[in-house]
């Protein structure tokens, strides 16, 4: 990206300003050499994004931000429904409410090494992967409903997972204020039998070793060490987010200039906040995080049971679990603010209301999924990130080239040997997957973490390396 | 013809025909091939497809989204297309076959068809029709 169109004000934070028809200005937090790299189609896109109706303060892009659909992957912007502020499907992605969760073990690195083969080959099995694959549950229509208002407090309910798993997830694992009745026929038939499924591309079951610990005091609090193994979940809600993205993208794409929305992007279709068509997407957004709760919840129980057979003595529990592609209704500055990550993950600094009490003084853990086979980080939120970005930190590496151009560079047979020889057990349905997943296809996950914790977005914390990589 | 377009972290599927029809059909040919080969999903059993929208582009979007959908939920692969377009209709039949990891080595499932460099538009004697698709 061209330097010169930003004005720097301090070593990581770059801000374009307010001109033409933006409201507020862009800001963009990223080190130097990670915004030479960036991709032009990110100025563009925080810019139109700041061209929204009642957007509040600035346009955001997190340290990974690359080109997305509408809004930039890494874009964070809140809007007051108070102002004409809108909600915006792009905003949120297609895949509501991806995120990732990570459970501690009670395991160190030997316990696994003695059967990584054994269980990697099991997880494979017990945990169902890649296209077409079903899982064990079927909802019929009322339970449908149920999930989508439940999320997971209804799995735990239903018996996958514990009470205690609930206080770990945002918003203590339901979101409430959802709307099944405003999730389509057509989406809640794609979701029919794909609860507790992992799904393809990026997503991934992870069993990790914790090989660095940057900051002892909040290590501590979130009870990580050196050498412990951990797990990893990063998925999302599955047919029926994609088919609520589809169908809501086209509805405030065609009712954009009813409402008076002049659109830079046709992308960025969206609706007001206070507008049928926008409180009908909020209520299917919900339910579909809900979905995504729900169904890390049960992958949560699949894990659990293939654990307890290779390695009765661990004990699985949550360390947290986020969503990076959300809107959510937040309290900032006083005011109620929709805010929308996209591919930017919640960043609450220690001492909210909203931690779980035994983290609240280390501040929320922030988890991020790095690419297959390199290294994955939890970081924790801090004071400062309030004013930054609305409490907002990056939320993985970001790819640095196309699956078109990955797919020509590697062969997934080749990729999953050289893991194997580093000690790292890929299990894939599909090679060509692994092709386009290769871990040089992705931005250097470190030089991520290291920008968002320089810039004060969060705090780094701790460094996870792979032993076990399930991929979808 | 059809072929792949780069786009950062997805990729762009573009069809060309000698009507608009049939760069919608090629269009579709090539979002198959993001997830198999083609060649390789034999066209056994036919599925009726029909769709609207407001202009050829949101349509494009549309039909490969009804796609997407019958793939999902009944679990195949598509290889041929017979479609017809007549005033932002769509009427359609794709055929193909039950998804065979074993066979298929699906690579990505397809999230959805998105707007980004979405565009219908003439292209020599013919036309082209390309977008997005997000994996």
């Amino acid at each position: 990206m061209e330097l010169g169109l930003f004005k720097r004000r301090s070593d990581y934070e770059w801000e374009i300003a307010q001109q033409g028809a933006m409201r507020v200005p862009a800001i963009i937090y990223a080190s130097e050499a990670l915004m030479r790299d960036m991709d032009h189609k990110v100025y563009e896109q925080v810019v139109n994004v700041a061209t929204l109706p009642g957007i509040v303060k600035a346009s955001y892009a997190m340290p990974d931000a690359h080109w997305g659909y509408g809004f930039p992957i890494g874009g964070v912007a809140a809007f007051d429904p108070d102002a004409g502020g809108v909600v915006s499907g792009g905003g949120v992605g297609f895949d509501i409410s991806c995120g990732v969760r990570c459970l501690r073990t009670g395991l160190k690195r030997p316990d696994v090494m003695k059967v990584q083969k054994e269980l990697a080959h099991e997880l494979s099995r017990s945990i169902p992967a890649g296209l077409g694959s079903t899982g064990a549950i079927r909802l019929g229509e009322s339970e449908m409903d149920a999930m989508l208002a439940g999320g997971a407090r209804w799995a735990v309910q239903r018996g996958w997972g514990a009470p205690e798993d609930l206080e770990r997830i945002e918003e203590q694992g339901q979101m409430k204020h959802a709307k099944p009745g405003k999730v389509s026929p057509q989406a809640k038939k794609r979701q029919r039998d794909e609860m507790g499924t992992l799904g393809s591309g990026n997503h991934y079951l992870e069993v990790q070793e914790v090989t660095a610990v940057f900051d002892q005091d909040i290590a501590s609090i979130f009870e990580l060490k050196e050498g412990d193994i951990a797990v990893m979940i990063h998925c999302g809600s599955r047919g029926l987010g994609h088919q609520i993205g589809t169908e809501y993208l086209k509805a405030m794409a065609i009712n954009a200039a009813r409402y008076g929305i002049r659109l830079p992007d046709r992308e960025l279709a969206c609706a007001p906040i206070n507008s049928e068509v926008g409180q009908d997407y909020l209520g299917a957004m919900r339910a579909a995080i809900n979905c995504a709760l729900a169904n890390r919840q049960i992958l949560t129980h699949l894990l659990r049971k293939v654990m307890r057979e290779f390695l009765p003595q661990a004990n699985l529990q949550l360390l947290y679990d986020v969503s990076h592609n959300t809107c959510k209704v937040e309290e900032h500055q006083g005011r109620q603010l929709y805010v929308h990550r996209k591919g930017a993950t919640r960043a609450f600094g220690p001492g909210h209301p909203d931690i779980p009490q035994p983290l609240r003084a280390a501040g929320q853990p922030v988890l991020i999924g790095g690419s297959m086979g390199t290294g994955s980080y939890v970081l924790a939120g801090t004071r400062q990130s309030e004013a930054l970005a609305f409490s907002s930190a990056c939320h993985g590496a970001g790819r640095a080239m196309s699956r078109h151009q990955a797919l020509k560079t590697w062969q997934g047979r080749k990729v999953v040997d050289d893991l194997a020889a580093r000690g790292i057990l890929i299990k894939s349905p599909s090679m060509r997957g692994v092709a386009e997943e290769a871990p040089e296809a992705y931005k250097d996950v470190s030089a991520v973490v290291d920008s968002a914790d320089a810039a004060g977005l969060a705090r780094k914390v701790a460094r996870l390396e792979p032993l076990i990589c399930i991929k979808g | 013809m059809w072929e792949h377009y780069e786009h950062g972290a997805d990729i762009g599927v573009r069809g060309f025909g000698a009507t608009k029809a049939e760069a919608f059909e090629q269009a579709a040919l090539a979002m198959t091939a993001v997830v198999a080969d083609p060649a390789a999903v034999a066209p056994l059993e036919g599925v009726a497809i029909e769709c609207q929208a407001p202009d050829d582009e949101m349509l494009l979007a549309q039909w490969l989204n009804c796609l997407i959908y019958e793939m999902s939920v009944r679990r195949m692969l598509f290889s041929k297309f017979d479609v017809r377009v007549e005033n932002a209709k769509l009427s359609a039949e794709a055929w193909g076959e039950a998804v065979d990891a074993a066979r298929h080595h699906p690579a990505v499932e397809v999230k959805g068809a998105t707007y980004t460099t979405l565009r219908v538009a003439r292209h020599g004697d013919g036309w082209v029709a390309q977008t997005v698709v997000d994996v």
